[in-house]
């Protein structure tokens, strides 16, 4: 599913979070939103999402405009994964039941299978399926939000800050993972986070936003080798250079 | 020595036994800044906390010596623990958002801090806390001190919560996570006025964090916690290039910006390292 967003624009009351905000993602590509709290980066994701409806501009899915209100087809086309997985699971409910409340709502066949099928793609252990959220560690609860959002089968994976409540060994094995499953299905990933080697590890092109505008659109590989034309970029970029290189 | 602490173990007791979660630990502190660095469920907060006698009741804390500034923790009374808390050695936590109190603007919260530990009057200890702002680099602090929690930023009600603990001149000044829900660039900012006061002030510093990179670059030293035991301590600038596997293993799963990996390595826990 190739991206566009053009123009998008978005409001709390008169106050104006972003602020004319284009991209475009390629089928099978990920791109990744960086910038400080405050910037708009999840507002933007949320938008695309279609968690919020005060929007304006431009969002559109393999050429097609989304609508203010999504279609529930929508939903199994795009599937969001959230930053905090011991927020973002319903603590009183089963992995089984947080897996198969999707596949219920859209009335999909073989939800058994389904499960076990997706409890194996990212990697857990088929007895955490009947466990509840707070019997799993932090990065085991991670995986179930990734294999809830893969459960529909979806082209696109909207990642908002997906590994920054993770220690950065349990870190690396859900960026792995991650970079896997775009890989075996061809998904198409916008993924926002503050860090920028774990945007430049996972995204091929990165936009680079500040108070609501997204100021500059670079490569990866220019990112790491300093090609940057944006202040800002070139403030994020030497703060994380530094913290690698040795005192 | 500010802080002694030798062979500390701390458990707690469940349904079905005790469980250990530090395990031995020793270190020592002087007026220096160590860091203290592992994932979660390490133990790296649950020493810190036991060095001010901060854990519930039903905690088990058993060790050959828990000291500060030559001070028995573990006899000490609730009375002598409160003229070291906060006094004496000062607590900074990760999140200033649930650390101050909301509904009491920041400047009568930093004057409460040094009105309990110094005394005076009511106008006095609000003239301090207007200093102690300044000294923590607000800009305007006047206009700081009579606003609430919710009307600054992450960074600004950081600073507010050091110059709290500042107050009463502590000795000591433990962080824990001081910078985790913190953006990068106010991240270094913060952990260089940190660094500013507790050099001017010839304070001992306990930072534990996460982050290994940001430790060693603001530390002398470095303990390296695992599952309850400290695996290593050397140098702050000898760290990135540490030899225990499991310091190794950390830095090299962490994806880096000059040195793109194809793939990050994962951490192969070995048990050897618990020996």
């Amino acid at each position: 599913m190739t991206i566009e967003i053009d123009n998008l624009r978005i409001s709390f009351g008169d106050r104006e979070v972003v602020k004319g905000v284009s991209f475009n993602v390629a089928k099978g590509a990920s791109f990744g939103i960086v910038g400080e709290s405050g910037s708009g980066k999840s507002t933007v994701l949320r938008a695309m999402a279609g968690l919020n409806n005060e929007w304006s501009g431009r969002i559109a899915f393999s050429g097609e405009d989304a609508p203010l209100k999504r279609p529930p087809a929508f939903f199994r086309k795009v599937q969001m994964v959230f930053q905090d997985p011991y927020g973002s699971l319903h603590p009183r409910q089963t992995i089984d039941r947080i897996l198969s409340e999707l596949p219920l709502v859209h009335g999909m066949d073989k939800i058994d299978d389904r499960i076990a099928k997706v409890l194996s793609a990212v990697a857990l252990p088929l007895s955490a399926r009947f466990r509840y959220p707070h019997q799993l560690s932090g990065g085991q609860r991670q995986r179930v939000a990734i294999a809830r959002a893969l459960i529909a089968d979806p082209e696109v994976l909207l990642l908002d800050e997906p590994t920054s409540a993770l220690d950065v060994s349990v870190q690396a094995e859900i960026l792995n993972l991650l970079a896997d499953l775009r890989a075996e299905r061809n998904l198409t990933y916008v993924m926002v986070s503050h860090n920028l080697s774990v945007i430049a590890h996972l995204c091929t092109e990165v936009g680079v936003m500040i108070d609501g505008n997204m100021v500059e659109q670079v490569t990866a590989e220019d990112l790491r080798l300093g090609n940057v034309n944006h202040a800002h970029t070139r403030e994020l970029r030497s703060l994380s250079v530094e913290l690698e290189e040795p005192a | 020595m500010l802080v002694e602490i030798n062979n500390l173990k701390i458990g707690f007791q469940s349904r079905t036994g005790l469980h250990q979660a530090v395990k031995g630990v020793s270190m020592t502190l002087g007026t220096e800044k160590l860091g203290i660095v592992g994932e979660s469920g390490s133990g790296k907060s649950l020493t810190a906390r036991a060095l001010m006698k901060l854990l519930p009741k039903q905690t088990v804390i058993e060790a050959d010596k828990l000291a500060f500034d030559g001070i028995d923790i573990l006899a000490a009374s609730e009375k002598q623990m409160r003229s070291i808390r906060g006094k004496r050695a000062g607590f900074i936590l990760q999140d200033p958002k649930y650390s101050l109190n909301p509904v009491k603007t920041i400047g009568s919260q930093v004057a409460e801090s040094w009105h309990t530990h110094k005394g005076g009057s009511r106008r006095q200890a609000l003239e301090a806390a207007i200093m102690l702002l300044e000294q923590v680099k607000i800009r305007d602090p006047k206009k700081v001190a009579a606003a609430y929690p919710h009307e600054v930023s992450g960074g600004m009600g950081q600073r507010v919560m050091i110059a709290m603990m500042l107050a009463p001149d502590p000795e000591l000044l433990i962080a824990d996570e001081p910078t985790s829900a913190l953006d990068a660039t106010v991240q270094a900012e913060i952990l260089r006025l940190i660094e500013e006061l507790v050099s001017e002030r010839g304070m001992g510093l306990l930072l534990i964090s996460h982050d290994l990179p940001l430790v060693s670059h603001f530390c002398d030293r470095v303990a390296v916690m695992y599952a309850g035991h400290v695996v290593e301590e050397l140098k702050a600038s000898e760290l990135l290039s540490a030899q225990h596997p499991y310091t190794r293993g950390l830095l090299n799963c962490m994806p880096s910006l000059i040195h793109p990996k194809e793939r990050l390595p994962v951490l192969t826990r070995d048990p050897e390292w618990l020996k």
